[in-house]
């Protein structure tokens, strides 16, 4: 303990520049054991471990990138489809207004015709009606001045009281006769 | 250890901290060996298995950061996954460029995190010594960064090509070369290590030496010393507690440039110019 407490008090002559030669060795070796260790069990490790996340937020990036460009893509196409859409609806609402307003002048027209055809077929009876009246009348009234005259001949003329009797007879019998 | 040498030496006033303070003794025998004119213990001393710890530990909670790979990470995963990417891309990537830094990731973020480790050991309770105020320590990290530097440049250039771009400067006039070549070749290629170790070394060394003369200079002020000697000793102990804050900054800071400079100098020897 004396020689320990001399050596360690510091008597002038110790000096730190010198090493120790121990030291110098194990220093070495332990700092080389730790560099390979390091090397072979953690630096590794490490740089997987950057690469691997590296990788990962690279590829979680493509894969976001990717689906918005899917999700443009569909947006778009929707926008296209709804727009066709409308498009269409406006064709055949369109359609459905000049058809409709087709429809309606085609039967205007038909009930114009029909009537028409009505009135023509209605006056075309009626005159046939009266044609039939009047063949019928001329044979009738023929026949009737036929009759009358017979008559009025047939009887004594000069009797005036008699032929105006003739005469109301014949149109009595006219008015019966109708 | 320092506690015996200060009672020892009480007595006859204070004595101040010094580089003894750093040579514990080892576990066990004590016995030495003589080294470079210079008495050594022989056998397993505290520092030692600091390191060989800080090697476990840093092995073990990056593994363990590691192993699960998730694609969202846990809290221990994130961790990891932020210390080494601070390696990785503050001066892995945007010092030594994306096309070559991967090769060299490994290297760097196993030195960032055993030195940083190892700085944090003198600020944390029971451990509270800087494992690389032992100079020997050091210097084979240097001398391992000196090594992988210049094997990086004379791989990639050969050893003429090399030695070129080390030593002679573009867009100078040759006029210059006979002053300039020799100042580069001390600058790039034998200060180099020799910084790289000094800077690390000194760093933890004086920032420890700083806090056990506040701690212990502190208690000698307090105990020894009567009246306004004591509120001294009270003070000396707040900026103890004040420099220890300070000693983390450093610690940091000199973990991150150790490596820092290791990504610099590896990218100066894959630049295809100087």
């Amino acid at each position: 303990m004396q020689t320990l407490t001399i050596l360690a008090s510091g008597d002038g002559e110790l000096n730190p520049l010198i090493p120790h030669p121990v030291e110098i060795v194990l220093s070495l070796v332990v700092f080389g054991l730790l560099f390979f260790a390091v090397k072979k069990w953690v630096v590794p490790n490490f740089e997987a471990t950057y690469a691997e996340r590296t990788s990962a937020i690279e590829g979680g990036l493509a894969a976001a990138e990717t689906k918005q460009a899917e999700a443009d893509a569909k947006l778009a196409e929707l926008d296209r489809q709804l727009s066709e859409a409308r498009h269409e609806a406006a064709r055949i609402r369109e359609e459905a207004r000049e058809q409709g307003a087709t429809i309606v002048a085609e039967m205007r027209e038909q009930a114009q015709a029909e009537s028409n055809r009505i009135v023509e077929h209605g006056k075309a009876q009626i005159e046939a009606e009266r044609q039939q009246a009047v063949t019928s009348l001329r044979a009738e009234v023929g026949t009737l001045a036929t009759g009358l005259a017979g008559r009025i001949v047939g009887e004594s003329l000069d009797d005036e009281a008699r032929q105006s009797r003739v005469v109301d007879r014949f149109l009595a019998e006219l008015e019966g006769a109708n | 250890m320092s506690s015996i040498a200060t009672s020892v030496t009480r007595a006859d006033g204070f004595t101040p901290p010094g580089p003894g303070d750093f040579n514990l003794p080892p576990i066990g025998p004590d016995k030495t060996f003589e080294f470079l004119g210079q008495e050594m213990y022989l056998g397993v001393t505290k520092p030692m298995l600091q390191l060989v710890l800080v090697a476990g530990v840093v092995f073990v909670f990056f593994w363990a950061a590691s192993r699960k790979r998730a694609m969202v990470p846990g809290r221990l995963q994130f961790i990891g996954e932020q210390g080494y990417g601070f390696v990785r891309n503050s001066m892995g990537r945007d010092i030594i460029g994306s096309k070559d830094f991967q090769r060299y990731t490994p290297y760097l973020f196993a030195l960032f995190f055993f030195i940083l480790i190892n700085n944090f050991l003198a600020s944390i309770p029971f451990f509270q010594f800087p494992t690389f105020s032992r100079a020997g320590l050091v210097y084979s990290l240097a001398a391992l960064s000196w090594i992988i530097y210049n094997a990086v440049g004379m791989k990639k250039h050969g050893f003429l090509g090399y030695l070129k771009l080390m030593c002679v400067p573009s867009g100078v006039s040759p006029a210059m070369y006979p002053l300039l070549i020799p100042l580069e070749f001390m600058s790039n290629i034998l200060v180099r290590p020799i910084t790289l170790a000094l800077r690390l070394f000194c760093n933890m060394f004086a920032g420890h030496m700083l806090l056990i003369l506040f701690a212990l200079g502190g208690e000698y002020l307090i105990v020894e010393m009567a009246g306004a000697y004591s509120v001294v000793g009270v003070l000396a102990w707040v900026l103890f507690i004040v420099i220890s804050f300070l000693e983390l900054l450093i610690q940091f800071l000199q973990a991150y440039v150790f490596v820092l400079l290791n990504a610099m100098y590896i990218q100066g020897s894959l630049a295809d110019e100087h």
